[in-house]
């Protein structure tokens, strides 16, 4: 037996909806962090609870990277598919790297699910796996042979064979076993007949390693250097949470979090659901428009508001959104993006949702919008929109996507006391007091809330007076509403960050993009200038305002290419401000950027090729 | 509150410097000036007092009432009402509603608003009819009601407001007219002392687009309005009519008395405001024209609060829990240590 070091594997479980391919791979992630790794992860499932067993769309994958050095993908492509069933070999062996390690369920690779796969000979017997190292298990019978003489019945021991693969691959990378099987326990606490199965087959499947001599080599990943600290695990959604809670607590307010179930935004609502002991209410609406009005109402009554969706339901918002921006009410808005239009793709990433986040009311309605870059990073975005929205008395939509939401990364964990407090204060002098009299900073009215004595007063949907609030028609007056609504907005400005660039302030292609593409982007900018070319790519925190760090540098480099998981809606947006002839790098299948997608794109752009590039066969709104 | 709160309060406290702009003649002055009166009476604190309501005519309520007010957008209202109240369970929350906008737009958020048992006063002015859009039929209007957009008469049939509201879970139920300032009042003042979902229908008269809609029964109250009383028989026509159930569920109306082809007043269904839901529902039905509408409280029940639960369920959980530690949370699940060497710990 031989001890190799690798220095990053790309593993990727696939099999049915119902296989546990989602609980495999979390575990597997947790290992590979738990043994010092950086990790990303990038979960891929249907939007079909249990699809029928067997099918092609039932297939439900789990990818990891994990690896010695800092990584901020899940990988372009896996070195090692574990495949449960025909169909999720079917579906994912094209992705497979030539040469790479293929380990197979044969036990699911019965005529019915072969058919089911439209497998017209079995891939284990035709040849067709030629290139690949192939492990072949009877992971089905391997399972129910290690069960022999328990309780379960045979439906509930099949179900176990996830932890089989689990075990294996735990063996195949020298994962120490005892932290996994304390896990398994203590998750099946309520159940520990299921419990006990699980870890008889997590560890049959660790000896079947060890012992069956199919695999020659055990692979090492060393641990990563990171930045000291304390580190944990952490989703998006999970992420986002924190960040609420916390950034409630800078502002000293109560956190109100009003939501509607909806993919992939639902989770949040059930993390906040627990913290009921730091005093965070959670309200379940009956729709959407509920779930957005509720906001504005406890946003009115003085709490850090909070409402969360993905694209359709953001659709439903619209109208009481643009309540919050006539009203100037600090709500914060969620949208964590997945494919569109209309129902479209619930369970797939995508940002095609800027613009509607950007115009999507009716009326001149501006707000200020912020997109997090990754899972940890949605921590800091939601304290940030608190704060913007606190501060300048707006709704401020805050945009995540599917593909941040339910992917991992460790995370640093911040130093609570070195977060700057943004303490909230509501009015309650009635002496000379105006409802729509403006902080000559920030524009923002005076945030009065309902049991102020003597401050009584009537706000509303319809124009309003600049001063007083009342109600008023006059031309003039709706002319200069309309400016200050925008400038209030513009004036977010003053409060962004230094503009995140990687690479030269100029050179031949600029790489501009925002939200969940970061990893893949930067990781391809930093790989292209260590080989010397003059790359750089810059990162969009806040997409309204933009970034005022843009406008220096736009015009430094021969080539712009706006990278983005949609047809160009921000492409749309740089070409209009600055006048700049952006090139777009476009990608709408439901997944994120491969390293390879970029770099190929900026290859062609430093080879002066000027185009439209897109990943997909078909061109998208070509723009040349 | 304290006495002198309530000296010191008139009517016109309650009124603000703004021009009420409804149509002459419209029945929203009458239930305004009931309000405001009757708050003023009660000695409210108007700091505490917010008016919400979403669009239509009675929806311009909010800007006349000396309180805090929000006009929202259309059927809108119980939702805003709702995170407002959940979050601030101490302020007296008002909804100001019309047919359109809380049983058609809205329908969705006044059903889980009392079905949550939501601590909400939702006052709704049923004219039927759309009055600010300029007269087309509404929910509640009757089959066949030509309008704008029903030239030929309208083809759907309406909604009974108090059998919506009964199946969905109102706690207090009530109506009464917009000219009756007394009964009002009175509705009013046990709608503001009610903890829970209270729904009140005005039947209210639209001069413009529907105009005498309800002049049938306000015109001749004593033969078309049954005043309820708490324990007394369904009565009207002074007393010479009254309403019994039929074997099948139904009402029918008998005359009272002990001679030949009369009822007598024992053999009557006899009102009770914390009644079942089934009696309840049962006088719901007695609408015009074919009978005289109940006007009172039609019905009381005692359940708890949404804001009640939700309290409570966060007291609980401080009390199991102990107050919320942000470090802790951050902390929790699996963490480990990267020292300064880069490795972990």
């Amino acid at each position: 037996m031989e001890t190799k070091n690798l220095e990053r594997v790309v593993i990727r479980f696939v099999g049915d909806s119902g296989d546990g391919m989602q609980l495999t791979g979390t575990e597997f992630a947790k290992a590979a962090a738990e043994a010092g790794n950086d990790i990303s992860t990038f979960p891929d499932f249907p939007a079909e609870i249990r699809a029928p067993a067997g099918s092609l769309f039932g297939v439900s994958g789990f990818q990891l990277h994990f690896s010695s050095s800092e990584i901020h993908t899940p990988g372009d492509a896996p070195d090692v598919l574990v495949a449960m069933n025909p169909a999720g070999l079917k579906t994912n062996l094209k992705d497979l790297i030539d040469g790479g390690t293929l380990i197979v369920n044969t036990g699911a690779f019965i005529e019915a699910n072969l058919k089911k796969a439209a497998y017209k000979t079995n891939p284990l017997e035709d040849g067709s796996l030629s290139k690949y190292k192939v492990h072949s298990v009877d992971i089905s019978h391997l399972t129910n042979a290690a069960l022999e003489g328990s309780p379960l019945s045979t439906k509930e021991k099949g179900r176990a064979k996830n932890f089989f693969a689990l075990g294996l691959v735990f063996w195949m990378y020298g994962r120490e076993p005892e932290a996994e099987v304390r896990r398994i326990y203590q998750q099946f606490a309520k159940k520990p007949e299921f419990g006990e199965a699980n870890v008889k087959v997590f560890k049959a499947g660790y000896h079947y390693g060890e012992t069956a001599e199919v695999f020659q080599t055990v692979y090492k990943v060393p641990p990563a250097a990171f930045k000291p600290g304390m580190y944990r695990n952490i989703t998006g959604n999970e992420a986002i949470a924190l960040g609420l809670v916390v950034g409630a607590e800078l502002a000293g307010k109560t956190l109100f979090y009003a939501g509607y179930p909806i993919t992939p935004a639902s989770s949040i609502l059930h993390s906040l659901a627990k913290y009921k002991n730091f005093g965070t209410l959670t309200f379940q609406a009956e729709d959407e428009i509920a779930a957005m009005g509720a906001a504005l109402g406890a946003a009115y009554g003085g709490s850090v508001a909070v409402t969360a969706s993905s694209g359709p339901g953001i659709a439903l918002k619209g109208e009481a959104m643009g309540l919050g921006v006539m009203t100037e009410l600090p709500v914060v808005i969620l949208n964590i993006q997945r494919g569109g239009p209309s129902t479209g793709l619930p369970t797939k990433t995508e940002q095609s949702d800027l613009s509607q986040s950007l115009y999507g009311r009716n009326g001149e309605s501006p707000l200020p919008v912020l997109a997090a870059k990754s899972p940890g990073d949605t921590f800091y975005c939601a304290i940030e929109a608190v704060k913007i929205a606190t501060r300048y008395m707006v709704p401020v939509i805050l945009l995540s996507d599917g593909y941040i939401a339910n992917g991992s990364e460790p995370w640093l964990l911040p130093n609570l006391e070195s977060l700057a407090k943004f303490p909230v204060e509501h009015r309650t002098d009635p002496n000379g007091y105006f409802v729509y009299e403006r902080d000559p900073e920030t524009l923002a009215r005076a945030w009065v809330v309902p049991g102020t004595p003597g401050m009584e007063h009537r706000i509303g949907g319809i124009e309003k007076d600049a001063l007083t609030g009342n109600i008023s028609y006059a031309p003039d007056n709706h002319e200069k509403m309309t400016k200050l609504r925008q400038e209030k907005v513009d004036r977010v400005a003053q409060d962004i960050g230094e503009l995140d660039l990687s690479g030269p302030e100029s050179g031949d292609v600029l790489v501009i993009g925002w939200g969940g593409t970061f990893g893949a982007l930067r990781q391809t900018q930093q790989a292209m200038a260590a080989q010397g070319k003059s790359v750089a790519h810059a990162h969009l925190r806040w997409l309204s305002p933009l970034e005022p760090g843009l406008k220096k540098i736009i015009r430094n480099y021969k080539r712009v290419i706006v990278a983005e998981l949609n047809m160009g809606q921000l492409r749309q947006v740089i070409r209009s401000t600055y006048l700049v002839d952006a090139i777009g790098l476009n990608k709408i299948q439901g997944q994120p950027f491969k390293v390879a997608e970029v770099t190929a794109a900026i290859e062609k752009e430093l080879g002066g090729a000027h185009q439209a590039s897109s990943v997909s066969s078909t061109q998208p709104a070509a723009n040349a | 509150m304290s006495e002198a709160v309530k000296l010191k309060l008139s009517k016109k406290d309650l009124e603000t410097d703004q021009d009420v702009r409804w149509c002459p003649g419209c029945g929203d002055y009458a239930i305004l000036a009931t309000v405001q009166r009757t708050l003023a009476n009660l000695g409210i604190k108007r700091e505490n007092t917010v008016f919400i309501s979403g669009i239509g005519c009675s929806s311009r309520f909010p800007y006349y009432m000396n309180t805090y007010g929000f006009h929202t957008i259309h059927g809108r209202a119980p939702a805003i009402a709702s995170g407002l109240k959940i979050t601030r369970p101490e302020l007296d929350v008002w909804v100001i509603t019309g047919d359109g906008d809380a049983l058609s737009i809205g329908g969705n958020h006044t059903i889980h608003a009392l079905r949550r048992n939501m601590d909400l006063k939702i006052i709704l002015f049923n004219n039927q009819i759309y009055g600010l859009t300029k007269g087309q039929y509404s929910p509640t209007s009757t089959l066949g009601t030509r309008a704008p957009s029903t030239p030929s008469g309208s083809i759907d049939h309406p909604v009974n407001p108090i059998s919506l509201v009964l199946g969905a879970g109102a706690t207090f139920v009530a109506r009464a007219t917009d000219t009756d300032a007394k009964l009002g009042a009175a509705i009013l003042e046990q709608a503001y002392k009610h903890k829970g979902a209270v729904f009140v229908e005005m039947l209210q008269n639209c001069p413009v687009f529907n105009d005498g809609v309800w002049d049938a029964v306000k015109d001749d109250p004593a033969n078309r309005q049954i005043l309820l009383a708490d324990g007394q028989p369904l009565l009207f026509a002074k007393g010479t009519k009254g309403i019994v159930m039929t074997p099948d569920l139904r009402p029918q109306i008998v005359d009272v008395g002990e001679g030949p082809g009369q009822t007598p007043a024992s053999q009557l269904v006899v009102h009770k405001e914390a009644g079942s839901p089934v009696y309840a529902q049962f006088l719901s039905q007695l609408v015009q024209p074919d009978f005289p509408m109940p006007v009172g409280v039609l019905y009381r029940a005692e359940k708890p609060t949404y804001d009640q639960l939700a309290t409570q369920q966060m007291e609980d959980a401080k009390a199991k829990l102990g107050l919320g530690d942000l470090n802790k949370l951050m902390f929790s699940g699996m963490t480990w240590e990267v020292g300064a060497d880069g490795t972990r710990h």
